[in-house]
């Protein structure tokens, strides 16, 4: 075969349905966009762009994390709880409820990863060493975690007035640019960078191929899956300490609420499979972007808060109807 | 469908200009196939000439971009692999696609499941699965799940299935490359009982001489095209060969066993008494650096077993292995690697691929921690490796970033074999490395296999064809119900006493004094 002809052959391939699976999440996004700006009051601004930034953050830190774990071939949907435990840590910490640490910044945050570490250390190692299926360990950190935060502070609010710590998830660069969206820009870049050079991003997908092939293959899987799972945990601890900075309180009944889903929601929409394998980074942002501005055309539109699930749940069907695996070519 | 009237009676199917383009690869360009009644008919070619796709746009898995499909005097048009059957076509995939946590049973009546008043009659399905299983000559557990068996029996399992199917016609790719001897002449005693019945057969192997065996006529592709259709009687192997690689074969055809020249007498390997809790019992063996040492013996003696031990992936093991003259224990395939083994699986679809990966990342997932510094893969040296081996051993892709599962059967396993060999192991244990691998390929990963004994890497090869095993390894172990029962080399190595040390287990008095006194040592 002839040149000419293999490229003939590859345009004629690549047809407009392809391509819809690869954009798709990218053309969901838009189209959002769009609408916004046509019924949204003042969407078209560039403060509503910073506000996104800040709003999405939580959203786009867990689904990263979900994106290491579901790429395994896992699932984590202890992320919630987890963010909820990590908010009261800090809050703890800056408070002065537990004497014993001092009051500091660094303390607070490095306090609140470590606990959520220690989570998820616990879950990748019940679930590879037990091997016990990830949603089974995962829901049991679920369901306890809120629990355990409500108890931390005795199922009440922890309201901190501590400038230092407030002002993190306040923090202008320049003025104008939001801390939130310099940490997204990092986070998904490292993220992207992992799973393309990085012998650790090869060897999570490869398990979520293959595990048995992966385990011929030299690769230590237990140590990569509880490493995955440490991942989304610390991720999901991070999420927990900007809510709790920007909102200067850290509220274990509403903290992470539901953030297992958004987060999941955005995994699929972006384009990575629930079975494990190849990871959609971008794909994932974009996915929790569509996630977050559901959200917030709902909120900003006076519509029921109950609809932003059910425009949620069309988007989930549409972006997987149009990434599903074609049996035919 | 209308009726097609001009077809002459004695042909059941009629394949006519079928065209199938994939992204970058025109897999199928205008190709004809007929097939008589009755006739069992041979499709051959290169890894990657088209003969599985054929196969699947007959039935209804690829939709055809042009040609026509006759079938039984209709113009034919499948959506589904079920309605090919349930018209007369029943199939055997390259890629054993049972499911492998059901059981034997359920898995022969898959989608036909016989019913008593709406519900499925279990008893039915366990007894007849049984007869059919018994009538090929295998014992086994029908009710046990499938994956408990090896790939050979699954392969056998597969065969069952598609020959109790009522069917006019039984397409079979590639049905025997896991099978050995014993094995295929139950198969080919299943093929001759269905063309006693009129029932055609389409056989695709890469091993002429099952071929000229068991086929009628014979149809050849190369890259997608049609070469021609033959009598098997007015053909050879040579010009076959010539046909399929366009070349002339001569040299591919000769080839000879090298013979080992102790140059160094360290032992990599050292086996003692290995034993587990279901195969193995009590098995030794040696491997000094740079032989290349040949584990013979039936489906189930255990050889398979006995290399995933060697390779650290089962623990419950007792005996002893020392690695270059030391004692070790291994926890994990990858303690093997890390003493420099390496272990190409014949379990290509669970242990080996990853199918929707690159062949890139396929290839170098093995080697990843030797190119890559503080975690980060050197992408450099990545696309070196990669770009060599598809190079050496002619995997025909469009690109390495093609997904590994779009590969043909024959081009999946070079890549599996690439990823082995690129680590410059000093021991490497080939399970069925030829695998679905064409003649001339065969004999370029053979010429390999002699270069890395020469460059002191041993070599602990499984083959279900004892010539070639013959061909080249220096010394054969045979091994029968989990023991090594006997050993083969120089003079003495030939097919003829592989079977006869297979049948007696043991070692018997036509061999050389040399020969049994070495038996004796043991
Ligand atoms: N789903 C697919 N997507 C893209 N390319 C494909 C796909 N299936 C097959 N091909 C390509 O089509 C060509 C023919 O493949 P096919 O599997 O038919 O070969 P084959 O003759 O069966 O080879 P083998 O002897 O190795 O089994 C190959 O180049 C292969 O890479
Ligand atoms: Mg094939």
């Amino acid at each position: 075969m002839n040149n000419e002809q293999t490229s003939a052959i590859t345009k004629s391939n690549f047809s407009s349905s392809s391509n819809l699976k690869k954009y798709g999440t990218l053309y969901a996004l838009i189209a959002i966009v769009v609408l916004n700006c046509i019924i949204t009051p003042n969407f078209m601004a560039i403060n509503t762009f910073w506000n996104l930034s800040i709003q999405v953050l939580p959203t786009i830190l867990t689904a990263i994390g979900m994106t290491f774990v579901i790429s395994s071939g896992g699932i984590d949907i202890s992320v919630g709880s987890v963010m909820a435990i990590s908010a009261v840590m800090s809050g703890m910490v800056i408070t002065e409820m537990i004497p014993a640490l001092g009051t500091s910044v660094p303390m607070a945050v490095i306090f609140a990863l470590f606990i959520a570490a220690v989570l998820g250390f616990l879950n990748g190692t019940i679930i590879t060493v037990f091997k016990i299926q990830p949603i089974i360990v995962t829901l049991i950190l679920y369901i306890a975690g809120r629990g355990i935060a409500q108890l931390m502070n005795n199922g009440g609010t922890i309201v901190f007035s501590n400038n230092a710590f407030t002002k993190i998830g306040l923090m202008r660069i320049g003025g104008a640019v939001p801390i939130q969206l310099i940490v997204i820009v990092v986070f998904v870049f490292a993220t992207y960078y992992i799973f393309k050079n990085t012998k650790f991003g090869y060897y999570v997908q490869a398990i979520g191929e293959n595990g048995e092939a992966s385990r011929f293959s030299g690769i230590n899987t237990t140590k990569v899956l509880i490493c995955v799972y440490v991942i989304s945990s610390v991720l999901a601890g991070l999420a927990g300490v900007f809510e709790a900075s920007r909102a200067s309180c850290a509220d274990p009944n509403s903290i992470g609420a539901i953030a297992e889903m958004d987060a999941i929601a955005a995994v699929a929409v972006g384009g990575t499979s629930i079975n494990g394998g190849k990871a959609m980074v971008i794909g994932t942002i974009l996915g929790a972007l569509i996630i977050q501005l559901i959200t917030i055309t709902v909120n900003m539109n006076n519509i029921p808060f109950a609809y932003s699930r059910i425009f949620k749940a069309v988007i989930i069907i549409v972006a997987v109807y149009a990434q599903r695996e074609k049996r035919k070519s | 469908m209308g009726k097609v009237n001009h077809m002459d009676r004695s042909t059941l199917l009629e394949l006519n200009k079928i065209t199938k383009a994939f992204p970058g690869v025109l897999a199928l360009d205008q190709v004809g196939l007929k097939v008589g009644y009755g006739e069992v008919h041979a499709l051959m070619g290169e890894n990657g000439a088209g003969k599985s796709t054929l196969m699947k746009v007959l039935t209804g898995i690829y939709k055809k971009d042009s040609g026509q499909i006759i079938f039984d005097g209709k113009e034919m048009n499948f959506n589904s692999s079920m309605e090919a059957q349930l018209s007369g076509i029943s199939t055997i995939y390259q890629e054993i696609n049972l499911i492998p946590y059901l059981s034997v049973a359920e898995n022969i009546f898959l989608g036909r499941e016989p019913k008593k008043v709406g519900r499925i009659d279990w008893d039915r399905i366990n007894r007849e699965a049984e007869a059919i299983i018994d009538g090929m000559g295998i014992s086994l557990d029908v009710k046990k799940p499938l994956n408990s068996y090896s790939t050979a029996i699954q392969q056998m399992v597969a065969i069952a299935r598609a020959i109790s199917v009522r069917a006019k016609l039984v397409v079979m790719d590639e049905p025997t490359s896991s099978l050995d001897e014993k094995e295929v002449e139950v198969l080919f005693k299943q093929i001759r009982k269905l063309k006693s019945q009129n029932i055609s057969v389409i056989f695709i192997s890469h091993r002429l001489d099952e071929i000229f065996e068991i086929c009628d006529r014979i149809t050849i592709l190369k890259d997608g095209k049609l070469v021609g259709d033959f009598n098997i009687a007015d053909i050879t192997k040579v010009e076959l060969v010539s046909m399929m690689i366009g070349k002339d074969a001569t040299d591919i055809m000769a080839q000879a066993h090298g013979t080992y020249e102790a140059k160094e007498e360290a032992t990599i390997l050292k086996a003692e008494e290995i034993r587990d809790t279901v195969k193995l019992r009590g098995v030794s063996l040696e491997i000094k650096k740079g032989e290349i040492l040949g584990l013979a013996g039936l489906l189930g003696s255990g050889r398979t077993e006995f290399a995933k031990v060697v390779f650290g992936d089962n623990v419950h093991h007792e005996g002893t292995i020392d690695i270059n003259g030391k004692p070790v224990k291994l926890k994990l395939p990858k303690d093997a690697i890390a003493r420099g083994f390496a272990f190409c699986s014949e379990d290509r679809k669970v242990e080996g691929i990853f199918p929707n990966m690159s062949i890139r990342e396929n290839m170098t997932i093995a080697i990843l921690p030797k190119i890559s510094r503080m975690g980060i893969v050197d992408k450099k040296k990545q696309k070196e490796i990669v770009d060599t081996y598809i190079k050496s051993l002619a995997i025909k892709t469009p690109s390495p970033e093609q997904k590994i599962r779009n590969l043909s059967g024959g081009n999946q396993q070079k890549v599996l074999l690439a990823r082995w060999l690129c680590m410059e192991p000093d021991l490497v244990i080939l399970d069925e490395p030829t695998r679905g691998i064409d003649v001339g390929a065969k004999a370029e990963i053979e010429e390999l296999i002699q270069k890395m004994s020469k460059k002191n890497i041993g070599v602990l090869m499984i083959s279900s064809e004892l010539e070639e095993l013959v061909r080249n390894c220096h010394r054969v172990v045979v091994m029968r119900d989990g023991k090594n029962v006997g050993e083969l080399q120089g003079e003495a190595l030939s097919e003829k006493n592989i079977l006869t040390v297979i049948a007696q287990g043991g070692m018997s008095d036509s061999f050389t004094a040399a020969e049994r006194s070495m038996n004796n040592e043991q």
